[in-house]
């Protein structure tokens, strides 16, 4: 238990923490951070630990969602019943999806599962009859109060990470990592890298199932374009695995506090302080500054991860010797 | 009985015929000693066997069953274990990681495959380095750690690929102990090989093919002395 003491103090914090912190928007960020951590954990399974690089978390996110979501608009089940389905119908997608794209390697998997979110956002815009298109989905929310959503998130984000940590330290995370580190010599030994693969990406979809699921019932609207986002999912989940720590246990949930955060500074240019700051200093240069940051917050966010994987390829938590370093030099 | 038949094996690369109807049978408890020039087959052949890619034409026989069209990995499953001529470590696994997921094959829980991984690197030499990183080895390690981790499959056949070259004379002679301690412990060893030290020396039996075709087979008195042997390894005589 000792090596897992400062994630279980961490842990304890949290459970505590939305009693402390009551503004709804900071609940609403933690919220957030929660369902990265999710999300960038599952992602690490599949890319970090075997290898697989994929930019389709998106498909398996809107699949959850919409799942949760039109069983609640057609069928008047309780959008909770779509968190476990959900997970389920996101997995029955990364089959044929796997049987599609596990014989392309490296690169061209890649590309293959950038197909993936593309093809499930044109079905859900397409389909209209089932899915309502553009309209989108709007369900009734269960909870006015954060905190339900608050504890849900919280348990989804600690029970991917002990999933992974389980993994890891049996004969499947062993026959992941073989399949990273070389597919030939996996095969060698014995290992169904096919089969192994197919295994990793299944655990991937129902962890990224079960957080699109858990968005509609919290956010209680979804359309196409928000829940098969490219860039607001598929990358975002590459990026939070990447600053944290690709291929470690704590590195997408570092990762997503990181991000969410930088997200959020940007957007709202430093929570407002940037505004405040240029007014109190009575316009001219600050307005400036202010003006752009906040208009072209997207890429400023983008400029500055660029930085942090440069400066830190193996993530916060890869690289966290590095960093201890730097600080005690300074 | 033999153990492994290869009955008029081909292998096509576009034109290009690099494996010509080979047939050989090797004898359960043997060294069979695989010899011909560079870019003769012998890896072709290694990789037909283990189906890294699929024979053109011909049949592949393990223990009397067809195993042509099975998967690499099946194919490990009954008991064929290989290196590769490039070595192909797990780099950022340790040396001890390695064989441990080679373990998992037969041994399903963590505990168990740990302590067959253990007997493994103690059995090849390699238990100082059990906590390397196997990107950190020498080559001669590396090598040993291919023949390691193959052995962890508990292979009733083993294929060696060139796991001597490049190794210096002290390292020759602990891999040569090595492949004899391996063929004592009841494996059969199929070896393709450069070094004429290693093949001539340990081979039973050695088989010799040029351009995808056999040229000779025997024992390695009788094929060191077939003039076609010499002709494919040293040219034609000059002019005469």
């Amino acid at each position: 238990m000792r090596e897992h003491r400062i994630p279980l103090i961490i842990l304890a914090g949290l459970l505590v923490l939305p009693l402390v912190v009551r503004e709804p928007y900071y609940q609403h960020l933690l919220i957030l951070v929660l369902l990265w951590v999710t999300i960038g954990t599952g992602w690490n399974l599949l890319a970090g630990y075997t290898g697989q690089v994929s930019f389709g978390a998106a498909g398996f996110f809107g699949v959850g969602a919409y799942t949760a979501g039109l069983l609640s608009h057609h069928l008047g089940i309780s959008a909770w019943w779509g968190m476990a389905l959900g997970g389920l119908v996101a997995m029955v997608i990364a089959f044929p999806f796997g049987w599609i794209t596990f014989p392309l390697r490296g690169a061209y998997f890649a590309l293959g599962s950038l197909a993936l979110g593309e093809v499930m956002r044109q079905v859900a815009t397409s389909w209209e009859s089932l899915t309502e298109g553009m309209v989108g989905i709007l369900i009734m929310q269960t909870f006015i109060s954060k905190l339900p959503y608050y504890y849900v998130a919280l348990a989804l984000a600690v029970g991917s990470i002990v999933l992974v940590h389980l993994v890891t330290r049996s004969k499947l995370g062993y026959y992941f990592v073989s399949i990273r580190e070389d597919q030939d010599a996996a095969a060698s030994i014995g290992i169904n890298t096919t089969k192994y693969k197919m295994v990793s990406l299944a655990m991937h979809a129902f962890l990224t199932g079960m957080a699109g699921a858990l968005y509609m019932n919290y956010m209680g609207f979804i359309d196409p374009h928000v829940v098969f986002s490219l860039h607001d999912i598929s990358i975002m989940a590459i990026l939070v695995a990447i600053v944290g720590g690709v291929g470690t246990l704590y590195g997408p949930a570092v990762g997503a506090l990181i991000m969410v955060a930088l997200q959020e500074i940007f957007r709202t240019a430093g929570f407002g302080g940037l505004k405040a700051l240029s007014d109190a200093m009575g316009g001219g240069f600050m307005t400036v500054v202010t003006k752009y940051v906040s208009q072209a917050h997207v890429l400023a966010f983008g400029i500055l991860v660029v930085v942090v994987i440069m400066s830190l390829p193996n993530g916060v938590v890869g690289d966290w010797a590095r960093i201890k370093r730097v600080f005690k030099r300074g | 009985m033999a153990i492994l038949e290869l009955h008029e094996v081909s292998k096509n690369f576009g034109g290009l015929r690099a494996v010509d109807h080979v047939s050989l049978a090797v004898e359960a408890g043997e060294i069979f000693g695989l010899i011909g020039p560079n870019g003769s087959g012998k890896t072709t052949i290694f990789n037909l066997i283990s189906h890294v890619y699929p024979a053109s034409d011909g049949r592949v026989v393990f223990q009397g069953q067809d195993i042509t069209s099975l998967k690499t990995f099946q194919i490990c499953g009954l008991g064929v274990g290989r290196t590769f001529q490039v070595v192909k470590p797990l780099k950022r696994m340790t040396v001890l990681d390695n064989v441990i997921a080679s373990a998992f094959l037969r041994h399903g829980t963590m505990k168990d495959a740990r302590a067959q991984a253990e007997k493994w690197l103690d059995f090849c030499g390699l238990t100082p380095f059990a906590s390397h990183l196997a990107r950190g080895l020498s080559i001669a390690s590396r090598k040993r750690l291919e023949i390691t981790r193959a052995m962890a499959t508990e292979p009733k056949l083993l294929l060696l690929d060139e796991t001597a070259a490049g190794l210096n004379p002290g390292e020759l002679d602990e891999a040569i102990a090595l492949i004899l301690k391996i063929r004592s412990s009841g494996v059969t060893i199929v070896i393709v090989e450069h070094i004429m030290k290693v093949i001539m020396s340990i081979s039973d039996r050695i088989h010799c093919i040029n351009h995808g075709q056999t040229i000779a087979q025997g024992t390695p008195q009788e094929v060191a002395r077939d003039s076609k042997v010499i002709e494919a390894y040293l040219g034609h005589g000059g002019g005469n």
